[in-house]
């Protein structure tokens, strides 16, 4: 286990000074490699980190010489090697925080930010991100090259942002996180290994970011809504593998551990005072965790919650979600209202739309327009499992 | 690190620019240079004519095609540059960002090549 805990932060730091992130992933291999060697006859070295550490970078320094000659080279060289003299006798140094603000670097493609932290932190390869991530090996294998590339050659920083642009900075590292996260768990066949254990590895990365910035209320809050949701894990599918909706999930098989942890962590973000949209969702999914105590969601919170989302992102999706939390407190009709108050241009290729439609319009007894709204969400959907149950919904619509 | 901010504008409005207006935006740009000299991040720094006197040329099999006007004609066109030296891309997206041209155009921010030796 030595392997995927010190990985990120052996390529952090061998990576720092150069920023040469794809140079320190490769002298690392290089330094697993002989630790498969070595480790087993010898036995595990006192401290594996550092014996990791000098490996490789024994093996950068090898690697510097064999390329380049010269007075830079040389300057390169010496910085090499005071590190390494540093380093054999103590810990370390973390410098993970300080990759992970590269990876999600504004410089950085956007759609590649989360698939950089899953391979340069985690040490996933390209072939297991790009399943996750519904591309083919080769494209992903192709942009994370393009990306590491790209911090050396662009001269992205390894630094963390200083106070006045850590609040404009820190959303894209939380941003890219969370989409580790919700690609991880969205895994269209349910079935796929790897793309479960990156969701549990994602939200491994929201616990770095949450120890590492302790005081940012948002990394608390993100790792907060990645706990709650990922608590439900053993709910979202029944035992023959079919989709089970949240309002249809048995609250008892809810992982409890793991929801009073995000509550904790909600509570502490609270205390700081800076709310923001990791928060809010997250006491969406808290309001929604009353379930498993109470019997009930608290759906007026809910409707609160998505409020305040909604003024803050306007994004259609907590649109969506708020008209059903309304039909919720105030009724199936008053739900219609708010999601006719929403431009349809925008909607008309989203499926929650259409499925939230047909739910509401099912409810008010409108049981042609819910079949017409359902063959929508079950054109746009991908997923066969929730496929398979918005089919089962529309079965069920009386004659 | 070193850098070029490559300015791109539109340069219709200048032609109908009043002299005052005019003199306003020569100020903001000397106050610009003047931060990045004081700064000492300021390596060299052109502003070009406009793209209307440009001429393109291609060798081709040995012959030479001369083209009036710009490699692509667009509505912002290259104005200008700014060589500066800065630590990182961060910092020089800072300078790009206080440039006036980010105010009214474009400033695209490219790393130089580095040079061996």
């Amino acid at each position: 286990m030595v392997a995927r805990r010190s990985y990120g932060k052996l390529v952090a730091f061998l990576a720092s000074r150069t920023r040469d992130v794809a140079a320190a992933e490769d002298a690392l291999a290089e330094a697993f490699a002989s630790a498969l060697a070595h480790w087993p006859e010898r036995g595990v070295p006192d401290n594996p980190e550092a014996w990791l550490f000098a490996a490789a970078r024994r093996k950068a320094i090898d690697a510097h010489r064999a390329i380049k000659r010269g007075e830079n080279a040389s300057a390169h060289l010496t910085l090499m090697a005071e590190e390494l003299a540093a380093v054999s006798t103590g810990e370390i140094p973390d410098e993970r925080l300080k990759l992970l603000f590269a990876c999600a670097h504004p410089a950085i493609d956007q759609e590649m930010r989360a698939p950089l932290m899953l391979q340069t932190v985690l040490g996933f390869d390209a072939a297991a991100i790009a399943s996750a991530f519904l591309v083919s090996p080769a494209a992903m294998s192709q942009r994370l090259v393009r990306a590491k590339s790209r911090i050396q050659g662009s001269g992205i920083p390894f630094r963390v942002p200083e106070r006045e642009d850590l609040a404009e900075r820190l959303p894209f590292v939380l941003d890219a996180i969370y989409a580790a996260y919700a690609e991880g768990w969205s895994d269209p066949m349910g079935t796929d290994a790897s793309a479960r254990e990156m969701a549990g590895e994602a939200i491994w990365l929201g616990r770095l970011a949450a120890m590492l910035l302790p005081d940012e209320a948002e990394a608390l809050g993100l790792l907060a809504l990645m706990l709650h949701s990922h608590a439900r894990r053993a709910a979202r599918r029944d035992a023959s593998g079919a989709f089970v909706p949240l309002s249809e999930q048995d609250a008892g098989l809810w992982d409890g551990a793991m929801m009073s942890e995000a509550e904790s962590l909600l509570r502490r973000a609270a205390a700081m005072n800076a709310i923001g949209r990791f928060q809010l969702e997250a006491a969406v999914q808290s309001a929604h965790a009353m379930r498993a105590l109470r019997g009930e969601a608290d759906w007026p919170a809910i409707v609160t919650l998505y409020d305040a989302l909604w003024t803050m992102t306007g994004s259609p999706v907590i649109a969506i979600n708020r008209a059903v939390a309304i039909a919720e407190t105030q009724g199936a009709e008053a739900g219609l209202a708010a999601l006719d108050a929403l431009d349809p241009k925008s909607l008309t290729q989203y499926q929650p739309y259409w499925s939230a439609r047909a739910h509401l319009l099912a409810k008010t007894g409108a049981v042609d327009g819910a079949r017409i709204a359902y063959d929508q969400a079950i054109g746009l959907e991908i997923d066969p499992a929730v496929r398979r149950f918005l089919q089962r919904k529309k079965a069920r619509l009386a004659h | 690190m070193e850098y070029m901010l490559v300015l791109f504008s539109d340069p219709k409005p200048l032609m109908t620019m009043k002299p005052a207006e005019m003199e306003q935006m020569a100020g903001a740009y000397y106050a610009f240079t003047q931060a990045l000299q004081k700064e000492k991040a300021f390596l060299d720094s052109r502003r070009l004519k406009t793209a209307a006197d440009a001429t393109t040329v291609t060798q081709n099999g040995g012959k030479s095609k001369v083209v009036n006007g710009p490699y692509i004609e667009t509505k912002e066109e290259l104005a200008g540059y700014y060589l500066i030296d800065v630590p990182d891309l961060d910092a020089a997206l800072k300078w790009a960002a206080r440039c006036p041209t980010a105010g009214h155009g474009h400033v695209e921010v490219r790393p130089i090549w580095p040079m061996p030796g």
